[in-house]
């Protein structure tokens, strides 16, 4: 196993090259180091000199990929891809364009993300695992029809609805719950309620059919049949049996997702007000960070392919017949 | 075995039943002892206690007096940082009055011989401007513990030891904080930081051109080394350089390169406030940057209050400075003030409020909804939240609903001093240029476009109609029938009254486009306009705006594209027609005129001039203007030079917003001031009301919990049975 996880990491290294290439075309095709040097100097006042200035400082004085002008390997090194790049390799993000350390604020802000994506998840898949499983048992009566019609509508319903139905019943209207906030610590935990319960049930459409369809796929197996005709009960039976082997399909969707955890949610925590990882990226977007926007797309890059290898270790936890070679 | 089984379960039933009730009747008790709302988002402690609560929706870039130049990032610093002037709170027109100053600057002016001139000499005979300042003794800075010193009075954390910074994380895990008196060589240190390289202050520029040697300068501090933070300081507080002197322990004096009136407002902006050198040797130090510790984020300041807490991502803590000089509330005011309850607190020390919260609050509903349940003092009204809060009665006055008028919410509006507009590129050969036949084609289209109707529509009636460049309240501004634009609008019955299309479509045929048809060519006038639209209120408001086009038989075509290309159209000059505006930097009308003075030209001089107009009458005008007093004369000017852009039109004149604010009842002292932005001092709130409505106004409703857990119940119990009944029913 130890020779695939690590033939597995040596292929992250050209993948994170790609991944690092694209967003430098794409973030570069929209937004020049000018455009870049105007949004952190303001609209007024500013001089083709304080741009030149401002470049030369951050660094962005530099050919784009290739130096025409520099010698030998000079030609790839001397450019601003090598130069924002490199580090990245070694976790150092370096500052962002306003000079505050990347890697300091990530470390920060990565813990309110995982503070709601945390419990999200796991009241998420206890609730959509037991739902589905109480579906599957009334399967093809008018309780899966009926809960079927409303999955699709739950699924049908943007994201932004929830969480503005929420913070209207729960937060203005029973006022039960802070309308958006954040702490630390235990009083922080009021803070949570109301997004988790909104992550919750904006996740119960798409995750109850999901779930569903896996344990419908499982539950016409034949081994399902000969446990049945032991003479086993239905509860046992999905429990023991359906729920067991339908874990690989499951564990696939849970564990690649576990670390991007730590990335959190763009929208959720705008309008939550949660100091999270999802709002400095869009933050940094907005304001042309670049230096944000490629640390976040390479931390997400990595957390990914991380997820990935957990996700192929947890099959041989799941299932002794999967070997990795 | 059956009956064991039932028995067992029987029991496991009776413990999850006596579990609930008693969980039940805990929580019962613990709300019936605690009448704290559930929703406060605030901590148990700070219910009745002096603090201001407020929300920010955008972190600050910058909290540098040298860098910062936003409205956002003033919020902060102005209540931080005090600047040698500011302007009266109360007094309008707007007044100058001293801040860290002891007196008002004592200006004098020399001729190219060094001979003293007198002050009404003629701007060209004043070779160089003089500033005294006389900085107000016994001023301390707050505490920081750059200013800490130890037993033997040498700076205390000024040289640390490598690892010295290890579990210290913010500046207050510093153990020694220390303090010393305000000079006027802080003064200079800060006007020199305007001027090097490595802080890109955005008036570099502008000050280079008026302080005498300040672009010298910039030019010898290039000479710095990048790596050498420490060195920079050093290098900095070395430097002489003829601009300015400081005298004494607390004279200064500044040197401007001929005459420059408006120099005193640039006084009252934050980038001329003090900045003790120690500050900036403090966070030159190696870890510092590292751990965020940066002199942007973390303000030293003479100010009433100074940052406690700096987390842009969640909240940002002001708590009063304990070293404040200490300041009166005015005793005099406008007419009506007194009355208005405005000058109650004549005299009372400054400032009245103990702390501020600012919370970080990206999106208007969530902040709206805590405005309403009194968890923010007061509020700026979104434009979706604009019917639930403002109605407009019969004579078009905006009053509040009935919903916030009993909640006793308080409405105040003013004219800001900003413009919109839309312009037209003059270095268009369709649209642009001084020619009679483009400029009857703008005339015709200023009618056309209804700019009463946009404010209706669009800002749910928040502006002014601009009639010239000049808002209400900057001297210059002309109101009544002397105030309008002859060529748009006439005045009948004692109110402007817009001309009519058919008057537009006459200026049409003239401009040799009947119809909207090219009179030499037979074809369709086609505009274009350069639009960044992102959403569907942008199609809407371009929908409207080529519909007006079409009153004239006009075709505007909607050139969208993303912010940084439209800007670039406009650097560049290749734009046609766009939307623009600005937003006063001080009160003067020298600050709106010169976006129409050639010189400042936008493609040919990377001026502020966006539309690249050029008058040599009017240049002339302005640079007259620019120089004088305000008076008759200056008066007479302005008016020939907004007559020769009336006649030119190279800008629809557009509007001038008009800022609606909400303050709850026990939030006092509210008062339009729109160029100070150090206003915090002068508010007062009573926490004790506000602690009591808060609590009327949020007590939790709780029966959708029993209801909820009802409709759960109701749907397990049935399952529960089918389940059980299911599993017991025998095969056919």
């Amino acid at each position: 196993m130890s020779a695939y996880i690590l033939r597995r990491l040596l292929y992250a290294i050209p993948i994170l090259i790609g991944v690092n290439l694209l967003t430098f075309v794409l973030f570069f095709v929209v937004n020049s180091p000018d455009d870049m040097a105007r949004m952190h100097l303001g609209e007024k006042r500013v001089t083709a000199e304080a741009v030149a200035a401002w470049k030369a400082d951050h660094g962005y004085d530099r050919p784009m990929l290739y130096n025409a002008e520099a010698e030998g390997l000079g030609r790839l090194t001397e450019t601003i891809f090598f130069d924002k790049s490199v580090r990245l390799f070694v976790f150092d993000f370096g500052s962002s364009d306003d000079g505050r350390d990347i890697g300091r604020d990530i470390a920060q802000r990565m813990w309110p993300s995982l503070a709601i994506a945390l419990p999200v998840l796991l009241v998420g898949l206890a609730f959509n695992i037991s739902y589905a499983l109480f579906i599957v048992f009334f399967r093809a009566t008018y309780v899966d029809l009926a809960s079927v019609v409303l999955l699709v509508t739950m699924m049908s319903i943007s994201g932004l609805f929830y969480i503005i139905g929420g913070q209207f019943l729960l937060g203005k209207l029973f006022q039960l719950v802070p309308i958006s906030g954040y702490d630390s610590g235990l009083a922080g935990l009021k803070f949570l309620v109301l997004p988790v319960i909104v992550g919750v049930i904006g996740g119960i459409g798409a995750g109850t059919r999901w779930y569903r369809t896996l344990f419908l796929e499982e539950i016409g197996r034949d081994y399902v049949r000969t446990a049945r005709a032991k003479g086993l009960g239905e509860r046992l039976v999905l429990f023991r049996h359906v729920l067991r082997n339908a874990l690989i399909p499951i564990l696939t969707g849970v564990v690649v997702v576990l670390p991007l955890l730590f990335m959190g949610s763009l929208i959720t925590e705008s309008f939550f007000a949660i100091p999270g990882l999802g709002s400095y990226t869009i933050d940094a977007i907005s304001n042309q960070d670049f230096a944000i926007v490629r640390s976040m797309v390479f931390l997400g890059a990595v957390l990914y392919i991380l997820g990935l290898i957990l996700t192929d270790i947890s099959y041989t936890l799941a299932d002794p017949r999967v070997r990795l070679q | 075995m059956p009956m064991v089984d039932k028995a067992a379960r029987w029991r496991v039933l009776w413990r999850g039943i006596r579990v609930v009730s008693v969980m039940s009747l805990l929580i019962a008790g613990l709300v019936a002892c605690d009448d704290r709302p559930w929703n406060d988002p605030y901590p148990r402690d700070t219910a009745t206690s002096n603090t201001l609560y407020s929300s920010f929706g955008e972190r600050p870039k910058h909290l540098d007096p040298a860098r910062s130049y936003t409205v956002n990032e003033n919020t902060f610093i102005a209540q931080i940082y005090e600047p040698p002037l500011q302007y009266h709170f109360l007094h309008r027109p707007y007044q100058l009055i001293p801040l860290a100053l002891a007196e008002m600057p004592r200006v004098r002016f020399y001729d190219a011989a060094g001979e003293p001139l007198p002050d009404d000499a003629p701007a060209a005979a004043i070779a160089r401007s003089e500033y005294e300042l006389h900085v107000r003794p016994g001023t301390r800075y707050q505490p920081h513990p750059a200013l800490a010193r130890d037993a033997e009075g040498a700076p205390r954390y000024l040289d640390l030891e490598p690892g010295a910074l290890a579990g210290i994380d913010t500046l207050g895990d510093f153990a020694e904080h220390g303090t010393r008196e305000l000079v006027a060589a802080d003064f200079a240190y800060q006007i020199k930081r305007l001027a090097a390289p490595w802080l890109h202050s955005p008036i570099n520029g502008v000050m280079g051109e008026h302080i005498l040697g300040f672009a010298a300068l910039g030019e010898r501090l290039e000479a710095a080394d990048p790596e050498q933070a420490r060195a920079r300081v050093a290098l900095l507080r070395d430097t002489e350089f003829e601009g300015v002197e400081v005298l004494d322990r607390y004279r200064l004096r500044i040197t401007l390169e001929g005459k420059y009136p408006q120099f005193s407002y640039w006084l009252a902006m934050p980038f001329f406030a003090p900045m003790p050198w120690e500050a900036e040797a403090f966070y030159a130090q190696p870890g510092m940057r590292e751990r965020n510790l940066m002199l942007d984020w973390y303000p030293v300041g003479t100010g009433p209050y100074m940052l406690t807490e700096n987390n842009p991502n969640l909240r940002m803590v002001l708590e009063r400075n304990p070293n404040f000089h200490g300041e009166r509330y005015p005793d005099s005011g406008m007419p009506g003030d007194r009355a208005a309850g405005i000058l109650d607190d004549a005299g009372a020390p400054l400032p009245f409020i103990d702390r501020v919260v600012y919370s970080l609050e990206k999106e208007s509903i969530p902040r709206w909804n805590k405005f309403l349940q009194g968890y923010y003092d007061f509020s700026g009204i979104s434009s979706d939240a604009f019917d639930q809060a403002v109605r407009v009665d019969a004579s078009g006055r905006p009053m509040l609903t009935e919903t916030l008028e009993a909640r006793g919410v308080e409405l105040m509006t003013a004219v800001e001093p900003t413009i919109f507009f839309m312009g037209f590129n003059m270095l268009d050969p369709v649209i642009g240029g001084e020619g009679q036949r483009a400029r009857l084609l703008r005339r015709a289209i200023s009618i056309a476009v209804d700019m009463e109707e946009f404010i209706s529509i669009f800002l749910n009636g928040r502006g002014v109609v601009a009639q010239s460049p000049l808002p209400p309240g900057i001297f210059g501004h002309r109101t009544g029938e002397a105030g309008i634009n002859p060529f748009v609008y006439r005045w009948e019955a004692g109110r402007a009254v817009r001309r009519s299309l058919d008057e537009a479509r006459t200026l049409m045929v003239q401009a040799g486009y009947p119809g909207g048809r090219d009179r030499d060519t037979g074809r369709a006038l086609t505009l274009n306009y350069e639009a960044v639209a992102t959403g569907p209120d942008d199609r809407a408001r371009l929908n409207w705006l080529r519909k007006q086009f079409a009153k004239l038989g006009i075709e505007l075509v909607i050139r969208s594209t993303d912010y940084n290309r439209f800007q670039d159209k406009i650097r560049n000059g290749t734009g046609q027609i766009f939307f623009w505006g600005w937003n006063a930097d001080y009160p003067d009308p020298e600050n709106f005129l010169f976006l129409l003075y050639g010189p400042n030209g936008r493609v040919e001089h990377q001026g502020e001039n966006s539309v690249n107009y050029t008058n040599p009458e009017f240049d002339r005008l302005f640079e007259r203007m620019r120089n004088l007093e305000d008076g008759p004369e200056r008066q007479a000017l302005i008016d020939r030079m907004v007559e020769i852009a009336r006649t030119d039109a190279p800008w629809i004149w557009g509007f001038h917003p008009r800022a609606f604010s909400l303050y709850h009842r026990w939030y006092h002292n509210a008062y339009p001031n729109q160029m100070a932005n150090n206003t915090l001092k002068y508010r007062r709130i009573d926490p004790a009301l506000r602690a009591e409505l808060r609590r009327a106004w949020n007590q939790p409703v709780l029966w959708p919990l029993g209801a909820a857990a009802a409709v759960l119940l109701a749907l397990l119990l049935p399952a529960w049975w089918l389940v059980r009944r299911r599993e017991r029913s025998r095969a056919l």
